[in-house]
């Protein structure tokens, strides 16, 4: 298990500042919900951990800073599923969820025995062994979903990034993939980040919430802290009602403007 | 599954390798003038080393056979396997299914180099012991290919993307080509020749061709071999390939120095082989499904068994003169691609 620590991880496209100064510890296991409207910095956020954009500030995995390590180093440090993967239509689910072995290949070297069954032994986990011949381009896309968060978890990686998770699937695999991820985070003891659109999703799957907006973080903690009906109003400009559940479940529902008036 | 795919595979190589040697046979046994076609395999397996056989083939035919016609079918394996391992790591790269070797200006200057040497530097070259036209065709080539990557700003600090390349390729190209229109129009005389030059052929080639070509080719496949892996990452895309620890801007950069080089090299001595490095890949992705740890070898056996066959109706259909391989190429390979692309779907 692994702690992830942001200090000061700021993204600016010109002089436009996409991300203001943003300062987190997550603590090794822990799931942290980025929640916000679209465009308040969230998948900025995370391409920034990941080195994809360019970043001030540092972050941080068990203290130390991930500028010390080689790129393949990093790679086996943090995993990451954008919004969007690209799977190669005509390439089997065995031979993407191999690529996740890429840090731990030699430059000139192929996989070895234990990599070949790490990533077998990561579909047969998923419930994708019958998958791993079948080509991505015949996938539904909750099965594509599956895929790809199969190959981040091959990549062994104890800091898990998601990004939008769920957003192309219908609520029963909203739930199983989230369900997954968190099987993946007990068994494993993944520290997870992700960007989510569903309120009551984010809330409930989170240990903890941060809310973007413009780039800054504008509410953090636990999802009855956050999820409230004046700052998601103030926010994302929406009017909601937000229902408290016997079990600590926050319930977001957007409500009718016709209705009000 | 694995065991069923596996030995597919291996099922590939061994289809591809044999349709190699048969095209060596093919083009070995075929031609104008020279023996029985039939004492052709004897005579080379006599000359295989302590192998002593009567193959009944005079010593004037054996030297049509290993001075003619064997330089053309191993120059052809070279071009065509070349022109297709280039071809395939092009697409890898740019990750697009209609880019071919010629993409960043490697043909075009090669045809602007030897329009240089054919026409303006014709006169100057008069009194040369060897024929510059090849030689010329490689160094404008490569330079041609040099001035593609400034202008992308490969070699510049910022991000470079794929895209930006094909963009600086499209204008270089164009500006080449258009020198090139302006020195043909200004030596009328030397049209034939060089349309000639740039329809491609095979039928010049001699073994000082062959040692011209075969370090750069294999300098250019070694690479590409050693890459294919690579290739493979970089069908996920550039962020998720940097994610999964790969420097994508440097691989990227390897991989088309090497197969630019190859591609300069082939061009050079053959001419504007076009439609090989094109389909060949995408013929071998359709058949055998594969990724590029498997295309890139696939296809240079296959792009090289493609090419020595193509060679061999243009020698006989119109005989005593040559039809350009560039013809043959596209009229055997385009009717057979459609009908591959009507078994199945095309990806990148």
């Amino acid at each position: 298990m692994s702690s992830l620590e942001l200090r000061d991880v700021a993204v600016s496209y010109g002089r436009h500042d996409a991300l203001a100064p943003f300062s987190d510890l997550i603590a090794p296991g822990e799931w942290l919900g980025l929640i916000g409207p679209n465009g308040a910095g969230k998948s900025t956020l995370l391409r920034a951990i990941v080195g994809l954009v360019q970043r001030r500030g540092e972050v941080l995995i068990d203290g130390g800073s991930v500028e010390m390590h080689s790129s393949r180093r990093r790679a086996a440090l943090v995993a990451y599923v954008p919004q969007e993967p690209i799977l190669p239509d005509d390439m089997t689910a065995y031979e993407y969820v191999l690529l996740g072995r890429t840090p731990y290949i030699g430059y000139f070297a192929t996989e070895s025995k234990h990599d070949r069954e790490l990533a077998r032994d990561v579909l047969d986990r998923l419930d994708l062994g019958g998958f791993a011949g079948r080509r991505l381009g015949e996938l539904s896309g909750g099965e594509r979903q599956r895929i790809a968060i199969a190959r981040a978890l091959a990549q062994e990686a104890p800091v898990l990034l998601l990004d939008e998770p769920t957003s192309a699937l219908d609520i029963g695999h909203q739930q199983q993939a989230l369900e997954l991820v968190e099987r993946l985070r007990h068994e494993n003891g993944l520290t997870v980040v992700s960007a989510m659109h569903d309120l009551t999703l984010a809330g409930m799957y989170s240990d903890r919430l941060v809310l973007l907006h413009g780039g800054r973080i504008v509410a953090a903690g636990s999802a009855i802290e956050v999820l409230s009906a004046d700052t998601l109003r103030e926010f994302y400009g929406v009017r909601v009602s937000v229902h408290h559940e016997d079990d600590g479940t926050v319930v977001v529902i957007p409500r009718r403007e016709t209705l009000d008036s | 599954m694995v065991t069923t795919k596996h030995l597919g595979v291996v099922g590939w190589y061994l289809s591809a390798a044999a349709a190699l040697v048969v095209a060596v046979l093919v083009g070995a046994m075929i031609g104008p003038a020279g023996p029985p076609a039939w004492r052709v395999p004897l005579a080379l397996i006599d000359h295989l080393p302590l192998i002593d056989i009567d193959s009944g083939v005079t010593d004037a035919e054996w030297a049509i056979i290993w001075q003619i016609r064997m330089p053309r079918v191993v120059l052809g394996g070279l071009v065509g396997g070349m022109l297709a391992v280039a071809g395939s790591s092009y697409q890898g790269v740019f990750r697009n299914p209609l880019v071919d070797p010629y993409l960043l200006g490697a043909a075009s200057g090669a045809g602007l180099g030897a329009t240089i040497a054919l026409t303006v530097g014709r006169s100057a070259t008069e009194s040369w012991s060897f024929d510059p036209v090849v030689v010329v065709a490689f160094i404008v080539s490569v330079v041609t290919v040099l001035v593609t990557y400034l202008v992308g700003g490969a070699f510049g600090g910022r991000a470079q993307s794929g895209a930006t390349l094909v963009l600086a390729g499209v204008a270089v190209v164009s500006f080449t080509t258009a020198i090139q229109t302006f020195l043909l129009q200004r030596n009328v005389d030397r049209v034939q020749e060089v349309y000639s030059w740039i329809l491609g052929r095979l039928s010049t080639a001699t073994w000082d061709d062959v040692t011209l070509v075969l370090p750069y080719v294999a300098v250019s496949v070694l690479v590409l071999m050693l890459h294919r892996r690579h290739l493979d990452v970089m069908r996920v895309g550039d962020d998720e390939a940097a994610t999964l620890g790969m420097n994508v801007r440097r691989t990227r950069l390897i991989i088309i120095v090497a197969a630019t080089l190859g591609t300069a090299a082939v061009v050079s001595v053959s001419g504007l082989i076009g439609f090989v490095g094109l389909i060949i890949p995408h013929m071998i992705r359709i058949a055998a499904g594969v990724g590029y740890r498997r295309l890139i070898p696939l296809s240079m056996l296959i792009g090289g068994a493609f090419l020595i066959l193509a060679d061999v109706p243009g020698r006989v259909l119109t005989s005593p003169a040559e039809t350009p391989i560039g013809v043959v190429t596209a009229f055997l390979g385009a009717p057979f691609f459609i009908v591959l692309l009507r078994m199945r779907r095309i990806g990148p």
